[in-house]
């Protein structure tokens, strides 16, 4: 009790206090502080490996920004991310847990993948461009497909999509590896689990050689994909009733049902939207770069565009631009592991931090600290 | 300590100021032992804003505070709790699935290790006994009453050594009989010596149960008065700084067709019991039928029924001839039936939202083909809001800004400009002010001279019958009778607690 009946001492004091709204610098500030902490956090690490960290964030700049090679492969590792996350924003818009993308991207590949494998077979004679146009659907069906059936689950049965989706894209992995260790093995590829390679003409063509990109890049028109599914999915959430509809259900499911909402409905198509999405990043990668489908088609693709729709606030813009940076990320980390020696999950270890940093950063930044002077505060 | 000091509780130029707005204004405030002090005020007047600066939540900017003589600064609520401040939140503090003990218990830095429950659990039953806060210790809070989880958060407050202690709008979610036990629980600890500061907004029960009042305006005390030397009107024009209409100009209006029909409705409550139990009634046009009734015997759910938002076991409803048994939410809106919801906030609106989204929550569907018309929107909220007083507020602003009266008046707003055939308004001035109370009212008047048909649902007997052409009783999810509203309070009182009267209208 004496404590508290002390006289105020003089001097200034530290006041934590909730903000009521966030003003827009520090909606711009706090990632961007998050990420510079989160590189120093990394700095730590790699410190550890007794390489310098100065020498080793040069060394990933330079390997996924500083040249037209660099470049080139991150825009490559950016499609499947753009378009999985993407997918993943429009579900978690409407607070439905989608984390299956990866299961969702794998179901894609492999429905898309036997299109490719068997089309040119069935359909002699019909032009590459109509064949791409179906196997590319094709893939985006299977996505959908893999989307739905969590989606109607939780819409019939109210099982927790978190579990259902997470538990299929153990289903869908697994199942792509059966189907390329057995079903579809190139007979001539010497006990690798690999299906036979895809006919040239049904590759995705590459993106006309953009004045930064080198001659033999390997970045293909599933880029464009996923700029048009951005666009797409930014006017759905802006001016469409369905994307009002989705912001309603979000935001309070209990009156999206009281303004007459169909919510098990919207459920199961935005599932299938979402799962289309990542269905056609399966497609795209397949079809685009690996020309046929093999054991890991996606080193967790699926996972990274969750916490790139997360870190872009779900706005599709933005998801543009972080998943231009993870996939530098990505291209940063193969390149250390080759001129540093050191272990590419630097930078799985760099995601995480970043994500730590910026969730951290999202939840403190709703408070604010203020001096203020003791005799004042009485 | 000195225990001849007059005051439990000195504050003394107390200034808060929040962004834009000047919660309290150089403030003053005293309570003695003994005492039960009424803070008094509309919404927004700054009385919950003063007690949790008392409570150690908030810092004022300037004031000093005296407690039984010292003065103190509180850097949280725990320094405030170690002075005997105890505070009753609107929204009990609760863990669901935790015993009454346990919650008790919670947060305390004693038991420092070994939970000594059996112990705790005899002082939480002797401190209800000492008070008649009848609990029981053991029972978890999910299965526990409203009425009696408040008691819960008494005890929290009394086991932690509570000398002072504040209720924060204490019976707005009480039912009648709920709130009369809560008063004499409280005369009973002001007879002990404990001082009380009540927060309310509603005349009747301070002028019950306040010894004194302190009336707050805009963040400033405009007045303090013994309740015995004063009257509700008096303290209604201090509130509200103007003459209060306490009587409402209920013209005769023409009825027209039958709008609303129901016959033998049935339906269970979310627990799977029968909340209805065979509900016939009829709402004409130009016709306000009030529903009476003591919370919980199945208001609610009728409320619900008769808008698609919960499926009946059996029996029939009709709205304009139409039958919409076990139709959608949506069919219901389509027949034009118009929904004041009971929770604003969980139902009646999405608060991330700004008002134009949710002025236009029912009727986007309406504009053909697949995109929203924006501009449209946004003109009718311009002319709605003007139209409906909805203040505070561009319309940009995210709905949860708005304070309830204002929120309430943007759904009134949403839900009448629909042009409805039939409104269902579910406690619409529950948790208002005096201001936005009389101008929720007369919008309902307005309503049915306009040849609208109503179903009002309130607990506010008052209410009812002020604005009903006739009142129908609800008693354990029966109508126990249908009567004329100016049939005496006593009667229709007798009426909800279950006994049928002889005499009806039509």
């Amino acid at each position: 009790m004496s404590t508290l009946s002390e006289l105020p001492r003089r001097g200034w004091t530290l006041r934590v206090e909730r903000r009521l709204t966030r003003p827009r610098w520090v909606q711009v500030a706090v990632p961007i502080f998050s990420i510079i902490l989160a590189l120093l956090a990394g700095a730590l690490i790699i410190a550890f490996n007794h390489v310098s960290p100065w020498a080793a964030y040069k060394a990933m700049y330079e390997g996924a920004f500083g040249n037209g090679y660099g470049i080139a492969g991150t825009f490559v590792k950016m499609i499947p991310l753009l378009l999985a996350g993407l997918g993943v924003s429009i579900a978690f818009r409407m607070k439905l847990w989608n984390i299956g993308a990866e299961g969702q991207l794998y179901f894609g590949a492999f429905l898309s993948g036997g299109l490719a494998l068997f089309l040119p077979n069935w359909l002699p004679g019909w032009p590459p461009w109509l064949l791409i146009s179906i196997i590319v659907a094709g893939g985006m069906v299977g996505g959908a497909f893999w989307g739905i059936i969590p989606g109607f689950l939780k819409a019939k049965l109210e099982v927790n999509e978190i579990i259902t989706t997470l538990m299929m894209n153990y289903i869908a992995i697994y199942w792509m590896d059966y189907v390329v260790t057995i079903l579809w093995r190139d007979p001539h590829s010497l006990g690798f689990p690999l299906t036979p390679q895809f006919e040239r003409s049904l590759w995705l063509p590459r993106t006309p050689g953009l004045f930064f990109l080198p001659a033999n890049h390997r970045v293909h028109i599933g880029l464009l994909f996923g700029l048009v599914a951005m666009v797409l999915i930014w006017v759905i959430m802006r001016y469409s009733k369905w994307g009002y509809e989705i912001k309603v259900i979000g935001e309070n499911s209990r009156a999206a049902k009281y303004a007459g909402m169909n919510i098990a409905r919207n459920v199961v198509l935005v599932m299938a939207l979402s799962g289309a999405l990542a269905g056609l990043a399966g497609v795209s990668e397949i079809l685009g770069i690996i020309h046929r489908l093999q054991h890991q088609i996606s080193p967790g693709y699926g996972y990274t565009a969750i916490i790139i729709a997360w870190l872009a606030k779900l706005n599709p813009i933005a998801i543009v631009l972080v998943s231009f940076l993870f996939g530098g990320l990505l291209v940063a980390g193969d390149q250390i592991q080759i001129t540093m020696h050191m272990p590419g999950a630097i930078s799985s270890i760099l995601q995480g931090l970043i994500l730590f940093f910026v969730l951290g950063g999202e939840i403190l930044s709703e408070y604010k600290v203020r001096f203020v002077r003791r005799e004042e505060e009485r | 300590m000195s225990e001849a000091n007059p005051f439990a509780v000195r504050m003394r130029g107390i200034v808060k100021q929040f962004p834009g707005v000047l919660a309290n204004d150089h403030v003053d405030f005293d309570l003695r032992p003994g005492e039960i002090h009424a803070l008094l005020g509309e919404n927004g007047a700054g009385k919950s804003t003063l007690m949790n600066i008392l409570s150690g939540l908030y810092a004022p900017n300037a004031g000093e505070i005296f407690i039984r003589g010292k003065p103190m600064r509180f850097r949280s609520p725990r320094d405030a709790i170690k002075a005997g401040i105890g505070m009753v939140h609107q929204h009990f503090m609760l863990v669901e699935s935790h015993s009454v003990t346990e919650n008790v218990i919670l947060g305390l830095d004693k038991p420092r290790f070994r939970l000594r429950i059996k112990q705790a659990g005899e002082t939480v039953a002797a401190l209800g006994e000492q008070y008649g806060l009848r609990i029981d210790p053991e029972a978890a809070i999910w299965q526990l009453s409203v009425g009696e989880q408040q008691r819960v958060e008494i005890i929290k407050a009394l086991y932690r050594g509570a000398k002072i202690l504040i209720l924060d709008e204490p019976t707005a979610v009480l039912t009648p009989q709920e709130a009369k036990e809560l008063f004499h629980i409280l005369q009973r600890m002001a007879g002990d010596g404990h001082a009380i500061i009540f927060i309310s907004h509603k005349l009747d029960e301070v002028m019950q149960i306040a010894h004194r009042i302190t009336v707050l305006r805009k963040g400033k005390v405009v007045g303090r008065r013994l309740a015995s030397e004063t009257d509700k009107k008096a303290l209604a024009r201090l509130m509200v700084g103007r003459e209060v209409l306490f009587h409402l100009e209920k013209a005769p209006v023409r009825q027209g067709k039958t709008v609303l029909k129901v016959e033998n409705l049935q339906a269970r409550n979310d627990k799977g019991l029968p909340a209805l139990k065979g509900i016939s009634l009829e709402v004409r046009e130009g016709e306000i039928l009030g529903i009476a009734g003591v919370a919980g015997n199945g208001q609610t759910e009728l409320g619900e029924l008769l808008t698609g938002l919960r499926p009946s076991t059996s029996g029939r409803i009709f709205v304009d001839d139409r039958d919409l048994t076990g139709k959608t939410p949506r069919d219901f809106i389509d027949a034009g039936v118009a929904n004041i919801p009971e929770s604003r906030v969980e139902d009646g609106s999405v608060g991330n939202l700004n008002l134009v989204e949710n002025i236009m929550l029912k009727g986007y569907r309406k504009t053909p083909g697949l995109f929203l018309d924006y501009r449209q929107w946004w003109q009718k909220s311009e002319q709605l809001v003007k139209a409906f007083d909805v203040q505070g507020a561009s319309l940009r602003t995210p709905a949860r800004l708005l304070s309830g009266g204002n929120l309430q008046k943007l759904i009134l707003a949403r839900e009448l400009s629909s042009q409805p055939r039939l409104t269902i308004a579910v406690h619409p001035t529950q948790g208002l002010d005096i201001g936005a109370t009389e101008s929720v009212r007369k919008i309902l008047l307005q309503q049915r001279a306009e040849g609208r048909a109503i179903l009002l649902i309130s607990e506010d007997l008052e209410e009812v019958r002020a604005l009903s052409d006739r009142v129908a009783v609800m008693y354990e999810g029966e109508i126990i009778g249908i009567v004329p509203p100016e049939t005496p309070l006593e009667e229709i009182g007798l009426m909800m607690a279950g006994t049928p009267r002889k005499t009806e209208v039509q």
